[in-house]
C-alpha cells in the first residue's frame, strides 16, 4: 500500500531506555509482551504513551480492512474465512474485534473468538477482544493505538470487526484504509437504506449468506445504489460482493475487491490525503481530549459551583447564566 | 519527531481495568450450558469475559489467554478427560511464562481428584450445585492475587 513512511526509529530518550527494550521483545515474537502492552495502551498508562511515541515511525505499512454490519449477519464467520485466505497467501494478520460493554455494569462479553479456527501454532496472526467502554481517551482512540501496535509488530494486514451501530463504531470503522460493510439477504426494504448510517461508509459491500433466497435481489439493489450515489471525493464506488460463509464461497473475490480499492487509493492522491485528513484530526482529538481533561479538573465541584447549582435548583437562576458564570471563572483561572 | 516537550507530556488517568477472564471448554464434550451461565455471571459482575467457547485444544487456551492478556482461565469440562488436559494448560502456561495466569475450572469432576488438581496449580474447582455468587467471589479475589 503506502510506499514508505517509515521515519528512522527514534531513540529513546537518555536514562529511559524501556520502550526499545520492550518493542525488541515484541519484535522478536514474544506474544505476551505485546499482549500486555495492548493492554497498557487500552488503560493510557503513561508508560504505554511513550512507546507509542517510539513505535510511530515504525507504523504506516499494514492494510487496515474495517468490517462493520449488524448482529447475526456472520461477521466472525467471515473473519474466520479471510484470516485463512490471508494465511494461505502467506500474509500475517491482525484482529481487533470490538464488542459493547454493558452500560449498566460494565461487564462484556466478547465472544468473536468461537467461529475463529486456526491452525494451532500459527504465529502469523494476532487476535484481540476489546470491549468498547473503559478506555482512557474514548474506544476509537484506543483502537487506532491498538492497530499501530499491531501494524509495527508486522502484521501484513490487520482486520477491524464492529458491529457498526453507534458513533464510536462509525469512528472506528473510519480508522480502515479499506472499509467493508457486511449485509445479508431481507435486511429490509429500500427505505432501510436511505436512512444514514452503515451504506455511507462503504468501499466494499458484501451480501453475505448468499446461499439464501433473496441474495441476487439484495446484491442489484445494492450496485444500483452505489451507482446512484455520487462517487466520494475519492472517485471510488462502492463494489458489491456475494460471499457464502456456509458454503466458503466469495472470500477470494471479496478479497479482491478489497485489494483493488487500496490500490485505487495507492495511485492518485487519495490515499495521501485521507490518510492526511485523518491524522490531522486525530491530532485535533488528543487536543480536544486534553483541553477536556484540565477543564474537567478545574470544573471539580468545588464551594463555587455547589452555589451556583443551589442558585439553579431554586430557580433563582437558569442554568445557561450559571454556565456563563462557571465560564468565566474558569477563563479567568486559565491566565495562569 | 518528538521534540523536546515545552509542556508536560500529559499523564492520562488510568481507569481501573476490569477483570478480564477466559471461558473454555477443553476438549471434546459439547455440553457449553454451564459454561455460558459462568460467563454472563462474570459479565454481570463488570468482568470482560473472552468467551472462547467449544472444543478447544489447551493449545488453543493458552494461545487465546496471551493475546487477550487475561487475568483468570475459567475451563470448563464435563468429558472426564480433566486429567488430561488440565494438565496440559497448566503446563503450556508455564511454558510461555504466563503462569502468572489464575486457573479456575468447574463441571464434573470427581471429589477425589481435586487434591490432585489443586496440586499443579488449579485454584479452584467448582462442581455442579455451586452458586454464581461463589464463583464470581472467587474469581475477583483470585484476579486480586495476580502478580
Amino acid at each position: 500500500m503506502s510506499s514508505s513512511v517509515r521515519a528512522p526509529p527514534t531513540s529513546p530518550k537518555s536514562g529511559d531506555p524501556e520502550p526499545g527494550e520492550i518493542w525488541e521483545r515484541v519484535r522478536k515474537g514474544d506474544r505476551r509482551a505485546l499482549g500486555r502492552l495492548i493492554s497498557d495502551v487500552e488503560a493510557g498508562t503513561p508508560g504505554s504513551r511513550e512507546l507509542l511515541r517510539w513505535i510511530y515511525g515504525r507504523t504506516g505499512r499494514a492494510t487496515v480492512v474495517g468490517l462493520s454490519g449488524p448482529l447475526g449477519v456472520g461477521k466472525s464467520s467471515l473473519l474466520n474465512l479471510l484470516i485463512r485466505h490471508l494465511r494461505e497467501h502467506g500474509r500475517t494478520v491482525g484482529v481487533i474485534a470490538v464488542d459493547p460493554s454493558s452500560p449498566f455494569t460494565g461487564g462484556a462479553v466478547l465472544g468473536d473468538r468461537i467461529r475463529i479456527n486456526r491452525p494451532a501454532g500459527d504465529q502469523g496472526v494476532f487476535i484481540r477482544s476489546m470491549a468498547s467502554r473503559g478506555h482512557a481517551g474514548g474506544v476509537s482512540q484506543s483502537t487506532r493505538e491498538v492497530i499501530r501496535l499491531l501494524d509495527a509488530a508486522g502484521m501484513d494486514v490487520i482486520l477491524v470487526e464492529t458491529v457498526g451501530s453507534g458513533q464510536s463504531d462509525v469512528e472506528i470503522h473510519e480508522l480502515a484504509t479499506t472499509r467493508v460493510v457486511i449485509l445479508v439477504p431481507h435486511l429490509g426494504d429500500e427505505v432501510q437504506s436511505l436512512k444514514a448510517g452503515l451504506y455511507e461508509i462503504a468501499d466494499v459491500f458484501v451480501v453475505n449468506k448468499a446461499d439464501l433466497p433473496g441474495a441476487d435481489q439484495a446484491t442489484r439493489y445494492l450496485v444500483e445504489l452505489s451507482a446512484m450515489v455520487p462517487a466520494g471525493p475519492d472517485g471510488w464506488r462502492p463494489r458489491v460482493v456475494q460471499t457464502s460463509a456456509l458454503q466458503e464461497r466469495g472470500i477470494a473475490d471479496l478479497w479482491t475487491a478489497i485489494e483493488a480499492h487500496e490500490e485505487h487509493l495507492a495511485q492518485g492522491p487519495q490515499g495521501r490525503d485521507l490518510r492526511r485528513h485523518r491524522l490531522e484530526r486525530e491530532i485535533q482529538d488528543l487536543v480536544r481530549d486534553r483541553l477536556t481533561r484540565d477543564l474537567r479538573e478545574k470544573l471539580r465541584p468545588g464551594r463555587e459551583l455547589s452555589r451556583l447549582v443551589d442558585e439553579v435548583v431554586e430557580r433563582r437562576l437558569d442554568p445557561y447564566t450559571a454556565a456563563d458564570r462557571a465560564y468565566a471563572e474558569i477563563k479567568h483561572r486559565r491566565g495562569d | 519527531m518528538a521534540k523536546r516537550r515545552a509542556v508536560p507530556a500529559e499523564a492520562a488517568p488510568s481507569p481501573s481495568r476490569p477483570i478480564r477472564v477466559l471461558i473454555a471448554k477443553p476438549g471434546l464434550d459439547g455440553h457449553d450450558r454451564g459454561a455460558k451461565v459462568v460467563a454472563r455471571a462474570l459479565r454481570d459482575a463488570g468482568m470482560e469475559v473472552i468467551y472462547a467457547g467449544l472444543r478447544q485444544t489447551p493449545e488453543d487456551i493458552v494461545e487465546a489467554a496471551i493475546e487477550e492478556d487475561v487475568d483468570l482461565i475459567g475451563l470448563s469440562i464435563l468429558s472426564g478427560a480433566h486429567m488430561v488436559l488440565f494438565p496440559r494448560v497448566m503446563e503450556l502456561l508455564r511454558r510461555r511464562k504466563a503462569h502468572d495466569i489464575q486457573v479456575f475450572a468447574g463441571g464434573i469432576i470427581p471429589d477425589d481428584d481435586v487434591p490432585q488438581l489443586k496440586k499443579i496449580g488449579i485454584r479452584a474447582v467448582f462442581g455442579p450445585g455451586t452458586s454464581l455468587e461463589t464463583i464470581v467471589e472467587t474469581a475477583r479475589k483470585l484476579a486480586g492475587t495476580r502478580s
